[in-house]
């Protein structure tokens, strides 16, 4: 019988099937940030096990709360500091080089196709674009993980969906994967691996496909995965070229991960997403999907455009290219956090972050803040925003506030309509 | 091993998110005992009073999808600071079900139709379970009434439990 994309690397990761179909794998690389690694290590340091696998497999950010806004945000800062020091992990990204760790890790290059990947964080599914296997884990599993350098997880079951059609002008990956949360639900592959395949993301960028995997925890999926191509080729060149003669051997290297014809998966569907429209969530649940245009004109306080769902270089372009000579309508807040140095950067050097703030933005440092309601953009009660982000949950980003989950697009024209409203489409 | 046993606190909603268990706010405490006073803190059902509900209640009872969202351990701590280490769902979301066991905490799935019927004859009453983990089995006590109720518990589960939680077990193992 043929395997999956994930079974192929569970298998070749392989280090304890200690009863059923739970796998013990071993990890290439474990992700720490400073929320959920601090009770990792005081965990450890309790136990008598201040100790790490291996250093050079580790790899540290400070970007949930960056600057730190009180005391304890402050300490949580200085024990994972003080932590990295302490065990020579050199890969500690501190601030002025720190960025939204779904964003930045990918950038470094320290994801590659075949590649297990844990983190304490929901969202480590993005890296999953590589065609890694990438999962979000709680502080004991990430605790393990920084020990051991092993995790544990049930074999993966599947659920592949072809992505097909012609993408609709003024339609981006936020948009495509609203619309398969919205159509499988918040449960619909709790589980399961969801696999991105088909014509509409054999075309996508990495920046593109990192956007579908980042959700698929919000459809319940363990990792979003995607094949790796000459796309993932040509992004991951820089840091591979070492290690393969050409780009053609390193692609034909990475292509054996692929899923066999014959691979047995829990599900598949095609996804058409020709008729597709911008889309926005309502309520408080990210399958609560509908079109922009049957909920243009609903108030909005707050415009943010950043995280590690859509703060990349390519989403400030398409935001830019809205706001370009135009301002912000007056009753609305706006504001932009590009993901990391390197997109801030690029975005300076492209004069993107002129544009922005010549159309009234604030534009803040690379940070996750305003996302989960910690920092840098937080609602007062009764206000709502419009957000690139990936959680509508009640109170998400501030107590009594509600979040609308929209593309860079729609987030753009809102901010300039003052209410919710989808880009032209030229 | 912990205490599985106790007054059950309903929870009738699906998707019950680990935001609302445990807002981002409190993410910046380094102590689990610090949590124990936000425990599902803006948590907004009908008939739930977290000041007065959560105190005496050791069992959580919900239907499907259970701590979905965000990875945030600090979702069973905060149950657990709060004596509460057994919750029963439809179903839970992967994540927060792996930190349960991986704290040495239950998380049993029962059917749809089961849940249904616990709620039905507990809610809105005095109503507590009694775990066998040996047997697994649930005493669901209601006012003088009690039923049976058994459950599964995967091998490795047990074995999380048995070893109070995945730390010990992993640096033992591996």
């Amino acid at each position: 019988m043929g395997k999956t994309i994930a079974q192929k690397i569970f298998d070749s990761h392989l280090i304890d099937n200690p009863a059923d179909d739970i796998h013990v794998i071993r990890l290439d690389a474990v992700f720490c940030h400073e929320i959920t690694t601090p009770v990792a290590i005081a965990d450890l340091i309790d136990r008598g096990k201040d100790r790490v696998f291996d250093p050079s497999k580790i790899k540290v950010v400070i970007d949930h709360v960056s600057p730190a806004k009180d005391s304890k945000t402050a300490m949580q800062g200085k024990i994972l500091r003080s932590w990295a020091l302490r065990h020579q992990i050199t890969d500690f990204f501190d601030i002025g080089q720190n960025g939204v760790c779904h964003a930045l890790f990918p950038e470094k290059g320290f994801v590659r196709p075949g590649y297990t990947v844990i983190m304490g964080d929901s969202h480590t599914c993005t890296h999953g674009a590589f065609g890694a296997f990438a999962a979000g884990v709680g502080s004991t599993d990430l605790a393990v993980g920084i020990l051991k350098g092993v995790c544990a997880f049930h074999y993966p079951a599947t659920i592949k969906i072809q992505v097909t059609g012609e993408v609709p002008s003024g339609v981006y990956p936020k948009d495509i994967i609203l619309s398969i949360i919205g159509r499988i639900g918040v449960n619909g592959a709790t589980g399961n691996v969801i696999e991105f395949t088909g014509p509409v993301v054999d075309r996508m960028d990495m920046a593109s496909r990192m956007t579908l995997c980042n959700m698929s925890v919000e459809a319940g999926a363990t990792c979003g995965i995607c094949y790796p191509d000459r796309v993932t080729v040509d992004y991951l060149w820089e840091f591979i070229h070492d290690a393969y003669p050409s780009k053609t051997a390193a692609l034909e290297s990475y292509q054996q991960l692929i899923s066999d014809p014959d691979a047995q998966y829990s599900q598949t569907l095609e996804h058409d997403v020709s008729t597709l429209e911008p889309l926005t969530t309502f309520g408080y649940r990210p399958d609560n999907v509908k079109p922009v245009r049957e909920m243009a004109g609903t108030p909005i306080d707050q415009v943010y455009i950043g995280s590690c769902t859509n703060g990349r270089i390519e989403d400030l372009r398409v935001a830019a290219g809205i706001l370009k000579d135009r301002h912000v309508d007056p009753s609305i807040r706006a504001i932009v956090a590009p993901a990391t140095p390197q997109v801030f950067n690029q975005a300076l050097a492209e004069g993107i972050i002129k544009i922005f703030m010549d159309a009234g933005f604030c534009v803040t440092n690379p940070t996750c803040g305003a996302c989960l309601g910690m920092s840098n953009g937080v609602l007062a009660e009764g206000e709502v925003c419009a957000a690139t982000t990936n959680r509508n949950f009640n109170g998400r980003m501030g107590k009594g506030g509600t979040v609308h989950l929209v593309s860079p697009a729609t987030a753009a024209a809102t901010a300039l309509a003052g209410h919710l409203a989808q880009a032209d489409i030229k | 091993m912990k205490n599985f046993s106790g007054r059950i606190l309903f929870l009738d909603r699906a998707d019950i998110n680990t935001d609302e268990i445990i807002p981002a706010k409190y993410l910046t405490e380094i102590t689990r005992e610090a949590l124990q006073p936000y425990l599902l803190e803006d948590f907004k059902l009908d008939g739930f009073d977290p000041q007065s509900d959560i105190s005496v209640s050791s069992v959580i009872v919900t239907r499907s999808n259970f701590g979905c969202g965000s990875s945030r351990e600090h979702a069973p701590w905060a149950l657990e600071a709060n004596g509460i280490n057994l919750v029963i769902a439809e179903s839970f979301a992967r994540i927060f079900r792996q930190n349960m066991f991986n704290c040495g905490m239950l998380a049993v799935e029962l059917p749809a139709a089961t849940i249904d019927h616990i709620i039905e004859i507990g809610a809105g009453n005095q109503a507590s379970i009694q775990t066998d983990l040996d047997a697994s089995c649930f005493a669901l006590e209601v006012e003088d009434q009690v039923e049976k109720i058994p459950f599964q518990l995967a091998t490795f589960d047990r074995t999380l439990i048995e070893a109070g939680g995945w730390v010990e077990y992993a640096d033992a193992n591996y």
